[in-house]
């Protein structure tokens, strides 16, 4: 079945009859970012008023990917669980270079995790159940059918220009919040470079429906002989729905090659006939840019339009995620007055260093699917040569690197000694504990985990020990017999000892506020 | 056999990003000479003659 495209409902907004009392936080866009924002916020008791210019969810599926990190988020919002039982979940890539497999990978090979490696599914389900938790949510104010028209913003509040389909109206908010997209608006009124490469290629993506018993795997063909010369990749959505991507050149025309009559022929080649149905085409020149700063006084940008990636990885809407993750607890405790704006630095520095890997990735990979004539051909060509050799050359084989947490610089104490897997600066990694999961317990606030010892009441910390199992040794202990996490409120480990320091541990949690 | 033909290089696409760039704005017999020059330095830095002769068969099978 299609998606059925229901317009949410516009309601006139209060401030176009009197001006409204400035707003704490105005989120621009409400695509999967900056609709996780206003939840994300709300979760800390902060309000919000959401903007969007359209009145429908995403169209087109676009991102269909979802990672595991993005799930425990989505989790805390509440849509992680009915996104993972309508998605389809998978974890194994395979890639071929014509008909033989040369590389594969298992993005979860251990068990013992709440949430699968990824599950697929598309972005307007995703949007879709955002939009029904923040409209149940008294925190956040929807508000469909309002386009930000013009910015101002002095040292003490950005003023948001607002058209409505009743006339316009203006906002003043203590932060606003662009998560208008990759084309942002927002970015173009304070007049911010966006600098990156464009990739000279030329993709089709289209999902179609059918019936079939392909695995839920993603599959990669490099100059499959359906397609000679080019890429494609064919992976499995709910609703019987299929995503096909293939490389088309930077010569062919995007607007004739998305006529049915061009597109069909295509496809029929790839899945071996005619028995399906197109739902979504598109053809896209995929680029890699970021803003060289995050933060821009009292307007913050997040999701795409702070940055873009090819979507070869899956880094676009997950990355997003991740900065809704690292930024909504420190927003919340400047508009408390718990910690100073400075912390918003925070925010930048280690988003900023997640854009760089994102981009690094997916740059990676989009040129080992487009290299230039010459040399970079060459290397291409003979890498997928020897894979078939030569088992060390496939892990060169690039088809995308699928997207995992960045481990963030710059993080807090750390003993060597203890496991790798957990880190400071790492997610804090899940496992199974009472009838419940680690993850589940994590999050919301300042935690100290106290494994194998005890830890007294701290100040401005929630104290758990959690009970050793195996798994937990593994990921928290390794050959320790005890240590102690302080885990941030967005479940990232902030600093670890394999002993008890009050001190330190008070030390610690003043540093993350930034007090 | 002495050649390892499994994975053993860390960050081995930052590497393959390296050998590219390290490429960057040559001519194509200047790439052949940067590509002959490093296959003697590897050579002479493996200094293993077993393995290089592996390496030289593995590389020569199926091509021309
Ligand atoms: C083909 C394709 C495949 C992809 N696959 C994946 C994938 O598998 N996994 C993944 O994680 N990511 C993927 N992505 C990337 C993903 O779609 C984006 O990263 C994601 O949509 C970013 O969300 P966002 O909320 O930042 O921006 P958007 O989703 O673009 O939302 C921006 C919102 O702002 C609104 N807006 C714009 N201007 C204004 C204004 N002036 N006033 C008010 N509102 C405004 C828009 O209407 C929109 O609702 C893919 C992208 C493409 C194109």
């Amino acid at each position: 079945m299609p998606y059925d495209y229901q317009p949410f409902p516009y309601t006139t907004p209060p401030g176009l009859t009197s001006p409204e009392p400035r707003h704490k936080a105005v989120i621009a866009g409400a695509g999967p970012i900056g609709l996780a924002m206003a939840l994300e916020l709300a979760n800390y008791g902060v309000p919000s008023v959401v903007l969007d210019d359209n009145n429908v969810v995403s169209v087109g599926s676009r991102a269909i990917c979802w990672s595991k990190r993005s799930l425990e988020i989505l989790d805390r919002l509440g849509v992680g669980e009915k996104s993972v039982a309508k998605g389809v979940t998978w974890k194994v890539g395979r890639t071929y270079h014509r008909d033989a497999e040369v590389f594969n990978f298992d993005l979860q090979p251990e068990e013992g995790h709440k949430m699968p490696a990824f599950v697929n599914l598309q972005q307007y389900y995703v949007e879709e159940y955002l939009v029904e938790a923040a409209q149940a949510n008294g925190l956040i104010d929807l508000r469909f059918k309002n386009k930000v028209t013009n910015i101002r913003q002095n040292e003490d509040c950005a003023t948001i220009e607002i058209e409505t389909p009743d006339g316009t109206y203006h906002l003043e908010a203590d932060y606003l919040i662009a998560c208008d997209g990759a084309k942002s608006p927002i970015r173009e009124m304070i007049g911010l470079d966006f600098k990156g490469e464009l990739f000279e290629e030329r993709f089709l993506i289209a999902d179609i429906e059918m019936q079939a018993e392909f695995p839920s795997e993603r599959r990669f063909w490099f100059e499959p002989v359906f397609h000679p010369g080019q890429s494609a990749l064919l992976h499995k959505q709910p609703d019987n729905i299929y995503r096909i991507d293939l490389q088309l050149g930077w010569d062919a025309n995007p607007e004739e090659e998305k006529k049915p009559e061009n597109v069909i022929p295509r496809i029929e080649k790839v899945v071996g006939h005619s028995k399906f149905k197109l739902d979504w085409v598109s053809v896209y020149t995929f680029q890699c840019r970021r803003l060289d700063s995050f933060v821009q006084g009292r307007v913050i940008f997040a999701g795409d339009s702070a940055h873009i990636v090819s979507p070869f990885g899956a880094r676009g809407g997950n990355g997003g995620l991740q900065d809704v993750d690292a930024l909504g607890w420190r927003l919340a405790a400047v508009l408390d007055g718990r910690s100073p704006p400075a912390i918003l630095g925070d925010y930048d520095s280690e988003r900023g260093h997640g854009a760089d890997e994102n981009i690094l990735n997916s740059a990676r990979a989009t040129k080992f699917m487009t290299p230039a004539d010459g040399i970079e051909r060459l290397f291409r060509d003979q890498v997928l040569a020897l894979a078939a050799k030569a088992p060390f050359a496939r892990a060169w084989v690039n088809s995308g690197r699928l997207s995992v947490p960045c481990v963030y610089p710059g993080a807090g104490p750390d003993d060597p000694a203890l496991p790798k897997v957990s880190r400071p600066g790492s997610v804090a990694p899940d496992a199974p504990l009472g009838n419940g999961w680690l993850i589940d317990r994590l999050g919301g606030e300042v935690m100290v985990l106290a494994f194998g010892c005890g830890v007294s009441d701290i100040g401005g910390a929630t104290v758990i020990k959690p009970e050793l199992t195996d798994l937990i040794r593994d990921r928290y202990l390794g050959d320790a017999t005890a240590a102690v996490y302080l885990i941030r409120p967005d479940q990232v480990v902030a600093a670890r000892w394999p002993y008890v320091d009050p001190a330190a541990i008070t030390k610690a949690i003043a540093r993350l506020w930034r007090q | 056999m002495a050649l390892i033909d499994t994975t053993n290089l860390a960050d081995h696409d930052g590497f393959y990003a390296e050998l590219l760039a390290t490429h960057q704005g040559l001519s194509e017999m200047q790439s052949q000479a940067l590509n002959a020059q490093l296959i003697l330095i590897l050579a002479n830095h493996i200094g293993n003659r077993q393995v290089l002769s592996e390496a030289l068969k593995l590389a020569r099978q199926n091509i021309g």
